[in-house]
């Protein structure tokens, strides 16, 4: 135990941080294929009940930018993507799974943000204080954040 | 329904005390390479409300701050014994114009100058008086009383000749995607604009309105407080307000607002 309590703190003084579930694919390890993502990040189902919370604006703020019918109670959405009404039906969930994680892969130059992705930003903030990150920066929603919205949009059926 | 918040008229006219008028759309200029079809104030954007708010000046809580301004231009301050006034007189005659060419090229200093580090180029080499803050509330003041001798008059920036490569450099920030969220300001400002980013309706982020009273913080922002805010929006460490960064961007932005009418103070949310 006490062994291991030593491990944790090193890795953490590596700056590798809050240590992966077991089982679960880092950011920088996931395989993109033509956009999709086949494997689960996690290997845990996702759970559509927690999506709401994730695609609100204390998670991943999904609707400064899309609205969903079926979330009504998520004032005001943007229209800057489209609605996501029916996803479920237009994408397989290998596909969403890559958007959600980077949408880039699937939509070039897209403004979507990448939501599991940790590297690559030009001048990276800590958050939304405008200060520089004190340590490795976390992806943007964890490794099940994104598995519960995937199974949440599988739900989307037109 | 999604009840979303109500847009103004988007051919309302802005004519500031039955007598100002204000070109709140123009053609955009040549140096844009088409990037936009033309170019539109952020008081379009504005909810009905908001922009009368900009139609009289006794409504408009940014005169106050003008108020205030005339005061100290006229206060001596500093070793030198001297005022804005004991060199530039009335401002409504020496500002007149000065907003609408502003960031400009500085011979004598050799660099790109903002009317905020031009007056406090004053205050410390002419007057012996301590600097303000950048972005602070007696700067913003002056401004927006220098602004005001300009309101009506068309945003007309250099962009070639000794401004050139500082207008290159704030072009190449304007499309860079800062921050975790990887956004620029082309991405919500060039591409959205008259789009909603959440309950937000997108302008094209112009400044020919600054310094801005904005209701949501009750006080006037500065050109550099507003970008400082778009940036780290995105999640990314923003630029110094008054650096090199900044005053490039603000000479770029300034130039995408080439013939709207200079409006501040002006209100926004
Ligand atoms: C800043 C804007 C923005 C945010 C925030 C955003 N998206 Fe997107 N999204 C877009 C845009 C724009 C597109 C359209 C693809 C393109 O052209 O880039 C898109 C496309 C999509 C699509 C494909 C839709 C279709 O019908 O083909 C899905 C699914 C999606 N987004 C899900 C999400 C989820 C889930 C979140 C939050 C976790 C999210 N988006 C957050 C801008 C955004
Ligand atoms: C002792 C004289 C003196 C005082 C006092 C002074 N200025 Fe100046 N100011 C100048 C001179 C000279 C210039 C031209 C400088 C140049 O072009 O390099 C100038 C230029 C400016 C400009 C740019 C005008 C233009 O047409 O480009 C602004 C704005 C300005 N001053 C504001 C102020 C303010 C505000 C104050 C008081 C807080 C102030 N000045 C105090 C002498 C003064
Ligand atoms: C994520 C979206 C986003 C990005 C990226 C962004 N802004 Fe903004 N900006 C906004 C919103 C929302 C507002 C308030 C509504 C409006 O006027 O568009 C705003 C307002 C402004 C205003 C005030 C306009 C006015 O008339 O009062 C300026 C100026 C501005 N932005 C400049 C910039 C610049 C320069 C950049 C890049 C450094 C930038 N913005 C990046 C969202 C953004």
């Amino acid at each position: 135990m006490k062994k291991l309590m030593i491990t944790t703190v090193a890795l953490s003084a590596l700056g590798i941080g809050a240590a992966l579930a077991e089982g679960t694919v880092a950011p920088a390890d996931v395989k993109f294929e033509d956009g999709a993502v086949a494997m689960s990040l996690t290997g845990v189902p996702g759970d559509p009940a927690n999506a709401p919370d994730i695609i609100d604006k204390k998670g991943g703020n999904c609707v400064a930018c899309h609205q969903i019918s079926a979330l009504p109670n998520l004032a005001f959405p943007g229209n800057i993507g489209p609605a996501l009404d029916g996803v479920g039906s237009r994408w397989s969930e290998a596909e969403l799974r890559g958007i959600v994680s980077n949408a880039k892969m699937t939509f070039e130059g897209s403004m979507m943000p990448s939501f599991y992705k940790t590297d690559g930003f030009i001048r990276p903030g800590d958050g939304f204080t405008g200060k520089e990150p004190a340590g490795p920066l976390e992806p943007l929603l964890t490794a099940q954040q994104v598995e519960d919205v995937v199974a949440y949009l599988m739900t989307l059926k037109d | 329904g999604l009840a979303l918040p109500v847009l103004a008229d988007e051919d309302a006219k802005l004519v500031i005390n039955g007598d100002i008028e204000i070109s709140t759309h123009a053609p955009a200029p040549e140096h844009l390479d088409g990037a936009l079809s033309e170019v539109i104030s952020g008081w379009v954007f504005r909810s009905e409300e908001t922009q009368a708010l900009q139609m009289d000046d006794f409504d408009n809580p940014g005169m106050v701050f003008v108020d205030k301004a005339q005061e100290v231009w006229n206060a001596v301050d500093g070793t030198e014994g001297k005022s804005c006034a004991s060199c530039h007189n009335d401002p409504a005659e020496s500002m007149k114009g000065v907003r609408a060419v502003y960031p400009k090229w500085n011979e004598a200093a050799g660099e790109v100058r903002t009317i905020a580090a031009q007056v406090n180029d004053c205050r410390e080499n002419r007057m012996g008086a301590k600097p303000w803050k950048y972005e602070g509330g007696e700067m913003a003041q002056m401004e927006a009383l220098i602004a005001l001798q300009s309101r009506g008059m068309p945003v007309d920036v250099a962009v070639d000749g000794p401004a050139q490569s500082t207008w290159e450099k704030g072009k190449e920030i304007y499309y860079t995607r800062y921050g975790q969220l990887e956004l620029s300001c082309a991405n919500c400002h060039e591409n959205n604009y008259g789009n909603m980013i959440r309950a937000d309706h997108l302008s094209q982020g112009q400044i020919n309105g600054f310094p801005a009273y904005r209701l949501k913080n009750t006080k006037l922002n500065t050109v550099h407080d507003r970008f400082k805010g778009c940036i780290r929006d995105t999640r990314a460490v923003p630029f110094k307000p008054g650096g090199p960064e900044f005053v490039a961007l603000e000479l770029y932005v300034a130039s995408r607002g080439n013939g709207l009418s200079v409006e501040g103070p002006s209100v926004r949310n």
